[in-house]
């Protein structure tokens, strides 16, 4: 994976980039420093994204069971359309060399192929088909007030935790 | 304006807002469009135990906190203020298999039937709400990416692990449906 620092990194920072990197799809190598607060944007898109969530109905259980069960286009047209946008976004982006809003050049890491996403994916489809929810709609149907699903997400961060920790056994 | 915004939201629209989401994280900061990172980076930030795989700078990652904050909040307002009074309308033949099974109430987004604190310690409960969770958990992150970082970020920039890593989701979602889902839910 290549990265384009601007200055020679340091040790420290290939080595905490290369642990970074570990099965990650993002990772952020932007050579700005902003304050704190620049991270605010990010909130304010989440809020959006969060308000689509709850009134598309996509962090509903319901929803997931029908999109596994085939008796509902909603779930597969919001995935569709939402890569069809992305992908449109990707092309012109790269196309006419669109830099960021603060003039960097836009980099997006290829993702390399191992066996986590045969196994992993497999055990991930497994889980949203139960709870009928991807990390994104944790968050969000906490936030919209099924208090009970806190105990859904500690147990998201447990099964990352123990991934982290049986990583290096597991065939990759 | 404000009763058609309380209705359900039409596919085309989620998915496009959805899928915006991919030029704005790149244009406003270079970042890449992924959530399931974000459980990672809490265990880095909480919990690392000097596991190599938790041991890195992941204030360097915040923003996705930032993000998933944000989708909390936004969650919050869309179900306080924006919310839809009428019970879900599910696909008829969803609702009917669903009823045999006795998941009868739709008012809300998840049924009340088995996301509810006094199921937590039920056998049925206990796999819907912590094993679920672990399997979600750990399934995101050894896949490299969960269906936001796979499926949408992965195929929009046309990487073919991420179509690999989105075709194992379904499958793995079909297989739990239609034939382990079925003998859960009569537990």
């Amino acid at each position: 994976m290549e990265h384009t620092f601007q200055h020679k990194p340091t040790a420290q920072e290939l080595a905490d980039l290369k642990a970074r990197e570990l099965d990650a799809i993002c990772v952020n190598e932007s050579e700005l420093k902003h304050p704190w607060w620049h991270n605010l944007k990010y909130s304010a898109w989440g809020i959006l994204f969060g308000i689509v969530f709850v009134k598309a109905e996509i962090i509903s259980w319901f929803r997931i069971q029908e999109m596994f069960r085939f008796e509902s286009f909603h779930m597969y047209g919001v995935i569709g359309t939402a890569v069809v946008v992305g992908l449109i976004s990707v092309q012109l982006i790269q196309r006419f060399k669109v830099k960021t809003v603060h003039g960097e050049t836009v980099h997006i890491p290829d993702k390399t192929f191992n066996k986590g996403q045969v196994y992993g994916a497999l055990l991930f489809g497994l889980g949203w088909a139960v709870t009928g929810a991807c990390p994104g709609p944790l968050f969000a149907q906490m936030g919209a007030g099924f208090s009970v699903i806190i105990v859904t997400f500690l147990s998201a961060v447990a099964g990352t935790w123990v991934y982290g920790l049986v990583r290096e056994k597991l065939p990759h | 304006m404000l009763d058609a915004i309380k209705q359900p939201w039409p596919w085309y629209v989620a998915g496009a807002l959805i899928g915006l989401t991919v030029p704005y994280l790149l244009l406003v900061g270079n970042k890449t469009f992924g959530i399931s990172s974000s459980l990672r980076h809490l265990c880095a930030a909480c919990i690392p135990a000097n596991i190599k795989f938790f041991k890195y700078d992941w204030k360097k990652e915040v923003w996705n906190l930032f993000f998933v904050g944000g989708i909390a909040a936004g969650a919050f307002i869309g179900a306080q203020l924006l919310s839809n009074p009428d019970p879900i309308v599910l696909a008829e033949p969803t609702q009917a298999y669903l009823a045999t099974k006795g998941i009868t109430d739709t008012t809300h987004l998840l049924p009340s039937e088995i996301f509810a604190w006094d199921q937590l310690f039920t056998l049925r409960g206990f796999i819907f709400l912590v094993a679920g969770g672990f399997l979600v958990g750990f399934g995101t992150r050894y896949a490299g990416g969960c269906t936001s970082g796979h499926a949408i970020m992965g195929l929009s920039s046309l990487q073919w692990p991420s179509l690999v890593a989105t075709v194992m989701f379904m499958l793995g979602g079909i297989i739990m449906t239609w034939f382990i889902l079925p003998s859960i839910l009569t537990l």
